[in-house]
């Protein structure tokens, strides 16, 4: 956390160090929770920047041009963010990223055209890296967003896609939140399982209060009397805990296919009853084949920061598409950086990701795992994790979705 | 007819985990005229006491050892905090248990973390006590049945059979002629708190393995206890009981609904594409809790069984 | 004819009323005019204009505690609604629907008041009918619900999402376009002027004056005629107004409104605020606001436990100086005037001092806690001292500083009762 110490130095001092400030470290502004309840969420992610940007500092930076991330904390509130937006912009910042919250990213992405807007010569990128909402890359698309996770119809899309190769699924029960992103899930999931599985009947789209549900036993015991063979869940934070454990609890033991099963303390609040059960959808998960370099980067992650696990390798991806992206223009100024980026293909860990031109949408391909007793790594400190499940990789051109979107390019 | 019996289920069980929670808050407030803001924050802790005890031996243990730590805790608040806000008016004690709240949520995630802590429900309860219509209901919320009708018989039979119990009821109404009897009326005071603590303690601990452990556990459960306590009526044990078991009924059986406005006010030409006509009943229901309240503060402020308004 | 003479004595001169009434305003208005002249920086910007969107919030909001008696839960459902209603009167303005394109931007506070006041005028019908905790609740719950209602009418909130808007557009008015942020700054200023001097107003009015009257004894305001559920009824409508007013200007700085605005969390921290400052002054709710929109922008940068000293500093505030920071500024300045000025300096150093010393053993023992309970093996490291949470040098520090904080006030506390 010193790093967060440092902002509030180069805040007090005025403009002229911010065009100072570039010479030899490229800041990066990581605007989301770090306290308050939602802080966690945003720890996990801050600590995953913190380390990837000390390993490519460690090898050399980009350019020769060291790398600081600094945290910002939002309290997942648009208008704070808006402030410690302004804030980042001072301290030098040309980069931000944030991930919690669709509202917080909405805020930014208008806040971010309007300021390169107004202020031409001193342009700003926004990394998103967790913020699903379809329509950041569709209708709400900007030419200064990049989306390094899946969106919500493509982590959809390789839900059904699973779901098509499951014969034993005759119906499915979907529920989520009350708001724009649960009623998209939702409507995703209709359209899809039509479209995929014909046959599979809907036998409940239920839609709940966002954070009001205190006991989900009576939504868990509709989803058991009308006998689905399967759950679809876009549910997050506490409304995703308190469903599934509702869930064990009343032995409703079929397959919940969720977007954020993997966030911190699902697993280990359900403890053994999740084996079998809790389903998730990611870009990659820590007991996938990988190489050497991998595994000691997760066991490296988790040595440091021990009250978290290695969870967002996105954001490994956004740090090396960036890196790439600066190398390639020769510079780490936003313009030819995002120039760089329309197109880009790295290959990671898990698999290849192209950021796609059009819309600036990562693609590269999903895994479907489930929660298991036989694995190499654990999470949240106890000996279950997540294992990928039969016909669990959905290809990158399955995933896809295409886009509405129509940019504005500076010239 | 499932609904219905799941709803019925449900809504007891949830209701008395709500009469839990609320009946230490109706003590405090008849006492002192004051809403207890901290009082979710008192369950919380329960929660977190019962987690580390039962860690280090039995949940059994945390049963009784947890309320009473929170009990403690409680008695000290009262006796170095309200106290001495006191003379400053119902306002000030207020806005102390506000800030008290924020404190205690910090203090908790220093201490045990930002994340939920693992606390289970114990072995010997965690089994399917029987099934309706293919959906288990576990042991331990029958368990949590049992614990809160004998902490309603155990707090009926204090307060109404005993002397002491009635010295504490004469002090909520007349606390100067108490006083002058010779009671010591701070010291009962103190006692009161502590015990309503030790309730919401109690509450923390039952309830805490069946939802989540975790800091925002307070701000979660907060409202939703006003609700119960000021729709029961001031100073009525019976008024929180027969409110929480309203909500708990009113929440689960809402959640079974499937029609939605348009369905049910079709006949007056709301249209189903209209975002009123689109609300679904099922998912209003957390939201009715506060519906009620406020109507209830409107056109009966002295709530379902209170002999006086707030 | 002692009585006339009494009276004329009591009367403020014409030097009083100067300094009294006259001259706050103008130094508020100079320091306003004086700000931009240092250059500042887009951060000082931003938390200004979040200070100033505050101070207004706040002062509304103590027309209600303070002066009217009224504790409300849910006074951002109408800051929200006013702010709402701004905002979609910006997409009116951009669009050019009907008259909306010759209304310039920098009005948009005034319809951010009426939907404020319109709301109020709504809510407080039924709810201002009680006083006490009855109206406290009724606030709790009709904010809840609002805030419930505002996810499901996607059309009016914008579901998650929000409303924005943008603020350049329709008639300029002064010259100003509204882009940069050093143009919003005039308009916040502005504004915020407008409604420091607009709520003082009020309370030199009868109805401002018999809203303290209906809060100190309503009984007594029948007596004489008034009706004190309409005396409520129409404060809480102004003050509605007021935190509109506010929102307005946030709709225009910020350019977005989402249901967050409506929520608990803001209606709590404008209690917080105007509390801090002082409820019974009527600047109080203005250092309060400062105060606290500074230790929520820039106190996260220093320590995440910033929640944590928020918390124990409005306990500190509500236990031990219930006139809150206005009071403290006040009552020091009272004292000074007062006859024993040697004694009183003498003792308010001593607490001062005192409490100086409580404070840092209380950083000492949070910020070493704080490192401890994250596992990072981040180590608190102030003025180069290397306070780890295994070393006595810390526990030393914290008991030396906490045990001097404590005997200090104790002694300043004894010498306090001892002249009374």
């Amino acid at each position: 956390m010193t790093l967060r110490k440092t902002a509030i130095l180069a805040a007090a001092t005025s403009a002229l160090a911010m065009s100072a400030a570039n010479a030899d470290t490229i800041k990066m502004a990581f605007i989301d929770p770090l306290s308050g309840p939602f802080g966690p969420s945003g720890e996990a992610a801050y600590t995953s920047y913190l380390l990837a940007a000390e390993h490519i500092n460690a090898n050399g930076g980009i350019n020769g041009d060291m790398i600081e991330v600094t945290g910002y904390d939002n309290k997942v509130n648009p208008k704070e963010s808006l402030l410690q937006f302004q804030k980042a912009i001072d301290d030098g910042a040309r980069y931000i990223m944030q991930g919690n919250g669709s509202s917080v990213a909405a805020a930014l992405i208008d806040a971010v055209d309007k300021h390169n807007k107004r202020n031409p010569g001193d342009e700003v990128l926004f990394f998103n890296y967790a913020a699903v909402t379809p329509a950041f890359t569709n209708e709400l698309c900007s030419f200064w967003h990049f989306r390094f996770d899946a969106h919500a119809d493509m982590k959809m899309a390789a839900i059904t896609d699973w779901i098509k190769t499951q014969d034993d699924i005759k119906s499915v029960y979907l529920i989520g939140q009350d708001y724009v992103f649960g009623q998209a899930v939702a409507s995703a999931a209709e359209g899809q399982l039509s479209e995929k599985r014909p046959d599979i009947e809907i036998v409940g789209n239920e839609l709940h209060p966002l954070g009001k549900v205190k006991d989900f036993t009576p939504y868990i015991q509709k989803i058991i009397s009308s006998g689905a063979d399967a759950v679809i869940t876009g549910n997050w934070g506490a409304d995703m805990q308190l469903l599934t454990k509702a869930a064990a609890e009343n032995g409703s033991d079929v397959p919940y296919l969720t977007f954020y099963g993997g966030s911190k303390g699902a697993v280990s609040s359900l403890g053994d009853q999740a084996v079998g059960m809790l389903h998730q959808v990611s870009e990659g998960v820590t007991n996938l084949e990988a190489n050497e370099e991998q595994y000691a980067l997760i066991e490296e992650y988790k040595e440091r920061f021990p009250d978290y696990d290695y969870y967002y390798h996105r954001v490994w991806n956004v740090m090396d598409m960036f890196k790439k992206a600066a190398e390639e223009a020769g510079s780490a100024d936003p313009i030819p950086v995002a120039k760089a980026l329309e197109g880009m293909t790295i290959e990671h860990a898990y698999g290849t990701a192209t950021m796609r031109a059009s819309d600036h949408q990562i693609q590269q391909p999903l895994f479907v795992s489930v929660v298991s007793d036989d694995v190499k790594y654990g999470v949240d400190n106890i000996d279950l994790g997540w294992k990928l499940v039969d016909n669990g990789t959905i290809a990158m051109d399955v995933a896809e979705q295409p886009t509405t979107c129509e940019m504005e390019r500076p010239g | 007819m499932e609904t219905l019996v799941f709803g019925l289920l449900n809504g007891v069980s949830y209701g008395l985990l709500l009469f839990m929670l609320s009946s230490g808050l109706t003590l405090i407030f008849s006492m002192m005229g004051v809403l207890n803001f901290a009082h979710a924050s008192f369950y919380m802790l329960g929660a977190y006491f019962a987690f580390t005890i039962s860690g280090s031996s039995s949940f059994w243990i945390a049963l009784f050892l947890a309320p009473v730590l929170v009990g403690l805790i409680g008695a000290a608040v009262e006796r170095y905090g309200l106290r001495r806000v006191h003379p400053n008016g119902h306002v000030a004690e207020l806005l102390f248990t506000f800030g008290l709240a924020y404190l205690i949520e910090e203090v908790v995630k220093i201490v045990y973390g930002k994340t939920s802590v693992d606390y289970r429900v114990p072995d010997l309860l965690n089994f399917a006590a029987f099934e309706v219509y293919g959906a288990s209901f576990p042991a331990y919320r029958l368990f949590v049945i049992v614990i809160a009708i004998a902490m309603l018989i155990g707090l009926w039979y204090l307060l109404k059979k005993t002397r002491a119990g009635l010295i504490i009821q004469a002090a909520l109404s007349h606390p100067h002629m108490v006083g002058h009897l010779g009671h010591n009326v701070p010291l009962i005071f103190m006692t009161v708190f502590g015990i309503g603590c030790a309730l919401a303690g109690l509450a923390g601990v039952m309830a805490g393995n069946i939802f989540v452990t975790d800091p925002a556990m307070a701000i979660q459960m907060g409202p939703i206890v006003f609700v119960v306590v000021v729709v029961g009526g001031i100073g009525s044990l019976e008024g929180a009981f027969v409110a929480s078991l309203v909500i708990g009924l009113l929440q689960n059986l809402a959640v079974g609904i499937n029609a939605s406005f348009a369905d049910i006010f079709g006949f007056i030409g709301l249209s189903e594409l209209s975002e009123v006509g689109r609300i679904n009943i099922s998912s209003l229901a957390p939201v009715l809790p506060f519906l009620l309240l406020v109507l209830i503060l409107i056109f009966r402020p002295q709530g379902l069984m209170g002999e006086k308004e707030l | 004819m002692t009585d006339t003479t009494d009276f004329q004595n009591l009367a403020p001169s014409a030097g009083q009323k100067f300094r009294q009434r006259t001259l706050p305003f103008l130094i508020l208005a100079a320091i306003l005019l004086a700000i931009p002249m240092t250059g500042p920086s887009r951060t000082f910007y931003t938390v200004a204009h979040q200070m100033g969107i505050n101070v207004v919030f706040a002062l509304s909001y103590n027309m209600i505690l303070g002066k009217a008696g009224l504790l409300s839960f849910g006074h951002a459902v109408y800051f929200g609604l006013g702010g709402y209603l701004a905002v979609h009167a910006m997409g009116w303005i951009e669009e050019e629907i009907g008259l909306w394109g010759s209304i310039p931007m920098f009005f948009l506070p005034i319809i951010g008041f009426f939907g404020g006041a319109l709301a109020g005028a709504t809510i407080g019908w039924p709810s201002t009918r009680r006083a006490g905790t009855t109206f406290a609740m009724i606030s709790l719950g009709v904010a809840e619900l609002i805030f419930a209602a505002a996810f499901m009418f996607d059309s009016f909130f914008g579901g998650e999402q929000g409303i924005s808007g943008d603020r350049m557009n329709g008639i300029e008015l002064f010259g100003l376009s509204l882009g940069p942020i050093a143009e919003v700054y005039w308009f916040i200023a502005f504004w915020m002027f407008v409604g420091i001097l607009g709520m003082w107003a009020f309370t030199r009015t009868p109805l401002g004056r018999l809203s303290e009257a209906t809060r100190d004894n309503a009984q007594r305001v029948q007596f004489i005629g008034y009706n004190p559920q309409r005396v409520r009824y129409m404060v809480f409508i102004i003050a509605g107004g007021f935190a509109g007013l506010a929102g307005g200007m946030a709709a225009v700085n910020y350019e977005i409104f989402t249901p967050d605005a409506l929520s608990l969390l803001p209606s709590g921290f404008v209690l917080i605020m105007a509390y801090v400052g002082g409820i019974t002054y009527f600047v109080g709710p203005i250092f309060g606001a400062i105060l606290l929109t500074y230790m929520q922008s820039m106190l996260s940068d220093f320590t995440e436990a910033w929640l944590l000293y928020l918390g124990a500093l409005f306990i500190g505030i509500v236990m031990f100086a219930p006139r809150g920071l206005a009071g403290i500024i006040f009552g020091f300045f009272d004292g000074l005037r007062g006859a024993e000025r040697g004694a009183f300096l003498k003792g308010w150093i001593t607490s001062l001092v005192g409490g100086l010393f409580m404070l840092i053993g209380l950083i000492i023992l949070v910020e070493v806690s704080v490192r401890w309970s994250n596992g990072y093996g981040e180590i608190y490291e102030p003025f180069g001292l290397h306070l780890d949470h295994a070393s006595p040098l810390t526990w030393l520090l914290f008991l030396a500083t906490t045990g001097a904080g404590i005997g200090l006030t104790a002694l300043a506390n004894r010498h306090k009762e001892g002249t009374t």
